[in-house]
């Protein structure tokens, strides 16, 4: 391949989001020293700028969606979606950070950095159409990430949520890493469209090879989006990780795993589907029952909603299940509701867990319907959308999944999705009960009047909760039209 | 004397991959959990080479060089992670980090 490929302006333009979050995270650990006296705002404000650059370097390069360094990256609808997603969650994750941050006393330029690389990672990943570009994305954002886990390193349960984390994390990457190491060598490249051709072409390689490295990467790809039954590490580190980047775990790094699952699973591993879709069936069942019934047990909030988060990993696996353009299509629409809901919610319970993040348990949410009327009603949207109540986007993206999964007749799947949603309810019921039917307690009386940052990461999830769930045409066409990923 | 084959540098591979996950779950020091995922990273890298020379494609040498540097990334992380660590609780068994429960 000649050298003037690799210089090409195109090319420079379709990967120019990656290069504004790296440039401007590297700024901001470089900037530390200078403005570290003067403003800890200052490094929120130039990060949210990068993420805005980056939104529109985004958008700007789908102007001429196509392959980027000789079919490496692609950049198509399937990427900008995404892109966009995750650098949203990154805009929303901010905004409840400047306060949370100040309340602890923590370093604000290595953090805003390390969220910056982290998104910056989940770019790459997103638009990877090359099993190397694929896992170097991938470690760009756990990496990032394990660090943001463990961010208040003088709290015993951050340490410990960041060694989880990292330990169980870069577990998962070795077991992906071995099934990538097969597909190469059974196919002879790492370019998901080489993959398809060399699989359907007339010397396919050994089933068997393929079938082995397509289930070590399941394994791997379950791990990351905390899909049953690879779950176990989920609870334990969204608990632990400071409420703000619990959000962002619960949102972008998924987000970003669910789409690299779908893109390797329905492009190169399409010809093998027939092996694949038992093994995913059962994954989606599992998540959906034990993240679902396990929630019903829980009282610290964090944990609730982390267990809440695997039961919902369980219905876009559903969608997967479908193996069909209208599932991918499902997935890409829940998971920008599921982003917005979960996000919101995150940030209500770091503006009311209060210094050392002692306000956690369903009992602290009492009476804050009294207390804080504007705090308890976005929570309520979220909540809605989350139980997937109409006019919400929750119950669109649950309404087009099991539409998606009975078109593709799927229907004992979809009866027991359906039944698990409906046990779901509970306990987010039991939250909104405590909001608006008891006396207010310590912590909601103690709460903070909402920070201007705050309101905001509070009302635009609130507005994109309601948007889908009124206008959802509007994203799941595009979505739709994306969803057709390049064979 | 046998000539050396793909399959051999694939069974020493598969051993590796089995060493280190039985390492991984079954030890308690944290230390040696890491160097138990160290062995899998490597077991990883010896498949990509063996495959690399049989394939004649250079693409899997690329990537292991890929996977050595991200190992070191994640060593350095993960060394970080367990001194934060041990600073608060003075302990590198895993058993003993259990704040975090049901």
């Amino acid at each position: 391949m000649p050298v003037s490929n690799f210089v090409n302006p195109a090319d420079l333009v379709r990967f120019l989001p990656e290069i504004i979050l790296t440039v401007m995270g590297t700024l901001l650990m470089v900037l530390d020293p200078v403005l570290h006296k003067r403003s800890s705002y200052a490094f929120g404000h130039l990060s949210l700028l990068g993420l805005a650059a980056a939104l529109v370097a985004s958008v700007y390069a789908f102007r001429d969606p196509g392959p980027a360094f000789g079919g490496m990256l692609m950049v198509d609808g399937f990427a900008t979606f995404f892109r966009v997603l995750v650098i949203g969650v990154g805009i929303l994750t901010i905004l409840p950070s400047y306060r949370f941050l100040a309340r602890h006393d923590a370093e604000t330029s290595e953090y805003h950095a390390l969220l910056l690389y982290s998104i910056a990672g989940q770019c790459l990943m997103v638009s990877a159409n090359e099993l190397i570009m694929i896992f170097l994305g991938l470690e760009i954002s756990s990496i990032a990430s394990y660090i943001l886990a463990g961010y208040l390193r003088d709290d015993k349960r951050a340490n410990e949520s960041a060694l989880k984390y990292f330990l169980l994390g870069s577990f998962a990457t070795g077991f992906f890493l071995y099934g990538v190491a097969f597909i190469y060598g059974s196919t002879g490249t790492v370019n998901l469209t080489s993959v398809h051709a060399a699989l359907t072409g007339p010397n396919a390689p050994s089933p068997v090879f393929v079938g082995v490295a397509a289930a070590l990467m399941f394994v791997g790809l379950a791990f990351k989006v905390s899909a049953a039954p690879f779950q176990v590490w989920a609870p334990d580190v969204y608990q632990g990780a400071p409420t703000p980047v619990t959000a962002f775990l619960s949102a972008g790094p998924k987000a970003a795993a669910f789409a690299i699952f779908l893109r390797i699973f329905m492009t190169s591993f399409q010809p093998i589907a027939n092996g694949w879709e038992p093994l995913v069936w059962g994954s989606a069942l599992l998540s959906m029952t034990i993240g679902n019934f396990a929630a019903l047990l829980q009282s610290n909030v964090k944990r609730l909603l982390a267990y809440s988060s695997i039961a919902h990993a369980g219905y876009v696996l559903v969608a997967l299940t479908a193996r069909s353009d209208v599932g991918t299509a499902a997935a890409m629409f829940y998971l920008a509701a599921y982003a917005f809901m979960n996000v919101g919610a995150f940030a209500v319970v770091s503006h009311l867990s209060g210094r050392g993040e002692r306000y956690q348990n369903v009992d602290d949410f009492a009476g804050l319907g009294q207390k804080q009327p504007l705090t308890a009603a976005m929570l309520t949207i979220f909540l809605l959308s989350l139980i997937g109540v109409p006019l919400t986007g929750g119950f669109f993206g649950k309404f087009y999944i099991f539409k998606a999964a009975l078109e593709s007749h799927l229907v004992w799947l979809t009866v027991l999705g359906l039944l698990n949603s409906a046990v779901a309810a509970y306990y987010y019921l039991r939250l909104l009960v405590m909001m608006y039917m008891h006396e207010p307690s310590e912590a909601a009386t103690n709460a903070e009047p909402l920070s201007f940052g705050l309101s905001a990461a509070l009302i635009l999830p609130a507005l994109g909760t309601l948007v889908l769930g009124i206008f959802p045409s509007w994203v799941l066409e595009f979505a739709g039209r994306s969803s057709n990923l390049v064979k | 004397m046998h000539p050396i084959t793909t399959v051999h540098y694939l069974a020493l591979s598969a051993a590796l991959l089995l060493i280190g996950t039985v390492g991984v779950l079954t030890r308690r020091n944290i230390v040696i959990i890491l160097m138990s995922i160290e062995l899998i990273l490597n077991a990883v890298n010896i498949n990509l080479i063996a495959f690399s020379h049989a394939l004649r494609s250079v693409d899997g040498q690329i990537f292991a060089i890929f996977v050595i540097t991200d190992a070191v990334a994640e060593a350095a992380v993960g060394l970080g992670i367990l001194i934060a660590l041990f600073r608060n609780k003075e302990t590198v068994q895993a058993d003993e980090v259990d704040l975090l429960k049901w």
